[in-house]
This record gives structure tokens, sequence and C-alpha cells, in this order.
């Protein structure tokens, strides 16, 4: 397949998980789920999964796997998703997201879900992991790379810029960190909440490539991401311009469906424009 | 049907009044002013709340430092990061130095429910316990939740209240008696042996109790809220009493309330003693009631736990 081909394909897909994911969640009835953040991240997963990441879905735990590290957990839903639909585990067994003794709930679990590496959730800790994992790779030469999806809101965790700092200091090139900036978190806009601009500026400044995008192009995320792997010397962190809430009209940029749940009338709606849009895009 | 009201939001109420009242409260979130209730001061008194972002250490410090400048300062965020992330923080540079900063932490015990094992906090009472210089409570309810946020607003120094996240059931009225430091007699049914309870678990505590009277077994029911300064006397007094005690939290076995009474007990009465606590495992995300059945936080267990350090006692 052409590559402009594939790029579209991969744009579709991501469309097209959006709704799975809502109809999983429905499905699960589940008391509630982290749609903003989870709508927003789908094209970032998307590119990463079904384009960079070097995996093998059949052997989640292969030592030579790229680590993909979801530091900002509670886009879970959206995570869980991309893993069935990438392989990991029958689609089926989401029924049971959220549901007690369940592998698949709000944050990942690394001892319960096929293909998640770290517990996150916790904000601010999958980059320090990554990290970890980065300089463990250069010390013994291997070849597998690190990504890292974080939030925005999750960037005024000091233990980010320790990471930053460390990440830089070790020159880690196979270290590709991703911010799903969709400008809001819990308490509403980032600008208010504690001010992140300039955030490219501050991490460039910190001695890492930093490419900006747009979070929900998929051509723009996978140049970017095989830009990244050009590096040599220095990590790179892709700031991804996103939508929170991305697909459903009321909740685009609404920071107060960070957590949620539709009723009966509002879910309807949400499954029309979410297969709207996968009309418009030719799905 | 028994009615709930929400801890989190009983604690904002407090805050709003006490703001009102006086110009030296502050309060500090870190984004979980809307969660935690502080929209309700902040609705009156913007210029007095201070929001960090998610950024729980910088949260304990910039309360220690409005704290050094004669601020009495609440600082709010979820207990597992309260506890556990920012402890060091607390430890050093608020308990320390005897700052006035009031640490309330929500989502303590189960009650993060299906958040998961990242935010499930199983522990935070046994670390907080463990820091001198701190006024640690587990409040049961809404009642009793308010009247500890107003009664460690008077005290000068630190203190840290464990609450909730959903709403809870109602179990006292205004009519509760709360001093800090003190515990409540709260049933008085025979000297077969006292249930010693603390927080949200007095709810499945109390149905034990009519449980146990119903098969004529007259047990005492001792409520500990404040976990530190822990009324000693109290627990003496129940051991010489009864001669059982089993003490009742939502909490890890190793730590809590099971280990601040055993501690007390074992030096000046030792008595048989059992404990109805999570075992020293992760646990797991799940709804808040699901999992006090899952892992034995139930008033069957309290009764047949009682029943158990009865016979040992007999024997």
């Amino acid at each position: 397949m052409g590559k402009e081909n594939k790029i579209m394909e991969l744009q579709r897909t991501a469309a097209r998980l959006r709704l799975e994911m809502v109809k999983m969640l429905k499905e699960s009835d589940t008391p509630g789920a982290h749609y903003g953040g989870s709508l927003s991240v789908m094209e970032i997963l998307t590119a990463l999964y079904f384009h960079t990441l070097k995996i093998d879905p059949a052997n989640p735990t292969w030592s030579e796997r790229d680590r993909c590290i979801l530091s900002k957990g509670h886009a879970c839903a959206a995570l869980c998703t991309i893993l069935a639909e990438r392989g990991y585990f029958p689609r089926e067994l989401l029924k049971t997201f959220n549901h007690l003794d369940s592998p698949f709930g709000v944050h990942p679990d690394m001892h319960k879900i096929p293909g998640c590496d770290v517990s996150a959730g916790s904000l601010g800790h999958g980059l320090p992991i990554g990290v970890g994992m980065a300089m463990g790779a250069k010390l013994q030469k291997r070849d597998f790379r690190i990504y890292v999806v974080l939030s925005d809101g999750e960037m005024a965790e000091g233990s980010c810029w320790e990471a930053i700092m460390a990440g830089s200091h070790y020159g880690l090139s196979n270290l590709c960190g991703l911010i799903d900036r969709n400008g809001l978190s819990l308490d509403g806009p980032t600008s208010q909440t504690m001010t992140l601009e300039p955030l490219s500026q501050k991490i460039r400044s910190f001695g890492w490539n930093v490419i900006e995008c747009n979070g929900h192009d998929i051509r723009q995320l996978v140049d970017g991401l095989e830009q990244a792997t050009c590096e040599d010397g220095r990590p790179t962190m892709i700031v991804a311009d996103t939508i929170k809430g991305k697909g459903i009209s009321f909740l685009e940029n609404d920071h107060t469906w960070h957590y949620g749940k539709f009723d009966d009338d509002q879910y309807v709606q949400v499954c029309h424009e979410l297969e709207k849009k996968l009309q418009e895009i030719g799905a | 049907m028994t009615k709930k009201e929400n801890t989190r939001k009983a604690f904002g109420q407090a805050l709003l009044e006490l703001a009102r009242q006086r110009d030296d409260i502050v309060a500090v979130s870190a984004d979980t002013y809307k969660s935690m209730r502080i929209d309700l001061m902040r609705a009156e008194f913007p210029e007095r709340c201070f929001e960090v972002g998610i950024a729980e250490q910088n949260l304990m410090m910039v309360a220690a430092g409005l704290a050094s400048t004669g601020k009495t300062v609440f600082a709010t965020s979820y207990s597992i990061f309260t506890s556990t992330r920012s402890l060091e923080q607390l430890r050093t540079f608020i308990a320390y130095p005897k700052l006035n900063v009031k640490v309330i932490a929500g989502l303590g015990g189960f009650t993060a429910g299906i958040e998961g094992v990242t935010h499930l906090s199983m522990v935070d009472l046994g670390l907080i316990r463990c820091i001198p210089n701190v006024v640690l409570v587990n409040p049961a309810d809404v009642t009793a939740t308010a009247k500890a946020v107003k009664a460690v607003a008077e005290i000068d120094g630190p203190a840290y209240i464990r609450i909730g996240r959903d709403d809870s059931p109602i179990i006292f009225d205004e009519s509760y008696e709360f001093s800090l430091g003190k515990a409540n007699l709260l049933e008085d049914n025979g000297v077969e042996a006292t249930i010693i309870v603390s927080g949200f678990m007095v709810h499945q505590a109390l149905e034990a109790v009519r449980m146990l009277k119903e098969q004529g077994i007259g047990v005492r029911l001792l409520e500990i809220h404040t976990l530190k300064p822990l009324d000693e006397k109290a627990i003496i007094d129940a051991a010489q009493k009864t001669g059982a005690i089993l003490t009742v939290e939502e909490h890890n076995c190793i730590g809590g309330l099971a280990g601040a009474v055993a501690e007390v007990l074992v030096g000046n009465c030792p008595v048989p003693m059992g404990k109805v606590a999570v075992d020293d495992i992760f646990t797991e995300s799940g709804r808040p009631d699901e999992l006090r059945i899952k892992y034995g936080l139930t008033s069957e267990n309290i009764v047949e736990k009682t029943k158990q350090i009865i016979e040992k006692k007999t024997n």
C-alpha cells in the first residue's frame, strides 16, 4: 500500500476506533469513563500502534519490542480499544471493562493487560520510567525504542521535568515523548490551572528535539515519529495539538467531560456524530 | 433506605464557613479544587484559593510556605498522593516545623474504587501515623467530617483528615460529639468484647453490633476517629472491662488502627485481639461496595470475627 493510502487508512482507523470505544463503554455499562482525554489521544495511539511500534501482539513480552507507555493512564479505554484492534486480545473481553475482576479498567494494569508495559495512572511517572528503559536499552546496545504518551496537564508534575533533564543528560535518542496537548485538565484550561506555555520552548531549552504538530493529523504524527528516529544524541518530544473530546460536538473543548457517562439520548447523538465523521472520511 | 451525603462536599461547606469567619484561612489544590469542593470557598474568596496544577509535591511545599507567613492552610488532593507521593514534603517541611497546614485527603480507602491500584489508598493511615506532630483524623461520615475540619482549624499545627469520594451513609446527627483525641462509645450492649472501629466502617460495625445483640451477644462499640493522638485510656479501659478486642478499619492490616490498638494493649493490658482489615495485598479496581465485600469488610465478617475472639478469650 502506498504511503498516502496507508496514512488515509490510519486516519479512518482512528475515527472508527473512536466509535468502537464509545460502544464498548456503553456495552460494559461502566459507571463512567474519561471520555475527553480518551477521544483526544486516538490518532496518537493509532499512529504508534499501527505504524511506528515494533511489536508482536502474539508475543507481548518479546524482549526486543518497542516500549509504549501511556503515561496519561486515564485514557485506558482508548488504549484497550487499540490493543484489541491490534490483536493483543479478543475484543469481546472488553465487555467487562470496569467490572470487578476484569483486567480492563480506568487505568491500565501491567499485570493484567497484554501489551501494557506500565501501570500508569498516577500522572507524571511515565516519562521517568521511559528514561530508565531508554538508558537500559542504550547501555546494552539494544535496538528497541521507547515511546511515552503524556497529557499536557501532567506536565505540571515536577517528575516530568526531572525526566526531561535526565533524557537530555543521557542523550537518549531512542526515547520519544508525545504530549496530547488538549489544553484542559480536571479543573479547567491548563492556562488557568498552571501555565505551561511556552511549552515547546521550555522542552527545547532542556536539550530535546521538539516537533509541533496537529495531533489529529496522522500524516503529521507519522512524519514526526519518523523524524525522531533520525535523531542522534538527543530525545524527541512531539507536542501534538489536540481537542479534548474530539469527534463529539458537546464534548469538544469542555473540561467537564474529563470524566462522565452518557445518558441514552446523548449516546444516540454521540454514535450519530461519530458515524457521520466516518462517512466523511470515506470509512 | 440509608440516607447518603458526600464527605467532600461536607468538607467544602465547612471550609467555606471557616473562611467567612476567619481571614487567615486559605486553600491550596492540585487540579482538585472542584473535585475536593474548594469551589465553594473560591466562589466567595477567590483571592484566598490557590491552584498549583497536577503537582502534589508543590502542593505541600506551597502550603508550607503559605503557613509560614501566618496563614491557616487547607491543602487538598487524593489520599494516595498526599500520603505517598508527597510524604517527604509533609514530613520535613510541614510536620517537622509544625506548620499550620491541614491536609484534606479525598478518595481514602476503597472509595477510589474503579480508579484501581494507582489510586486506592490503603496504607495512608499507617504512613501518616508514623509522622511526628501530625494530628490524624479518620471521620466516619459527613457530620464527623464537618466537625473534624472545624476542630483541626482550631489547633496550631499540622493535621491530616482522610475522607471519601461518593455519597456515603449518614451515620451521626448534630448531637454527635467530636473532640480531637477522644474516642466515642457508640454502643454498650454488654461486656463480651469491644469492637473498636475507625472511619467509613462505622456503618458496617453498627450493623454488626445489632446482629450480635439479636444473637444474644452483648458487645461494646468504640469509635476512634482520631488515630493520633490516640485515646489510649479508652482502649485500655475497653480491654480491662471486656477482655477481648476486635479492630475494624478500611485499611491494610498493617500499620493502621489494628497496629495502633495493639501497640497500646501489649504494654498495658494484653488481651486477645482480632482484626477486620484488608490483607497485605494491592487489591484491584472495582466499585467500593464490591471491594468491601470481596475483601471482607462486611458486617457479617465483623460478627464472625467477634465470635472468634470471644471464644479465644473464653478458652
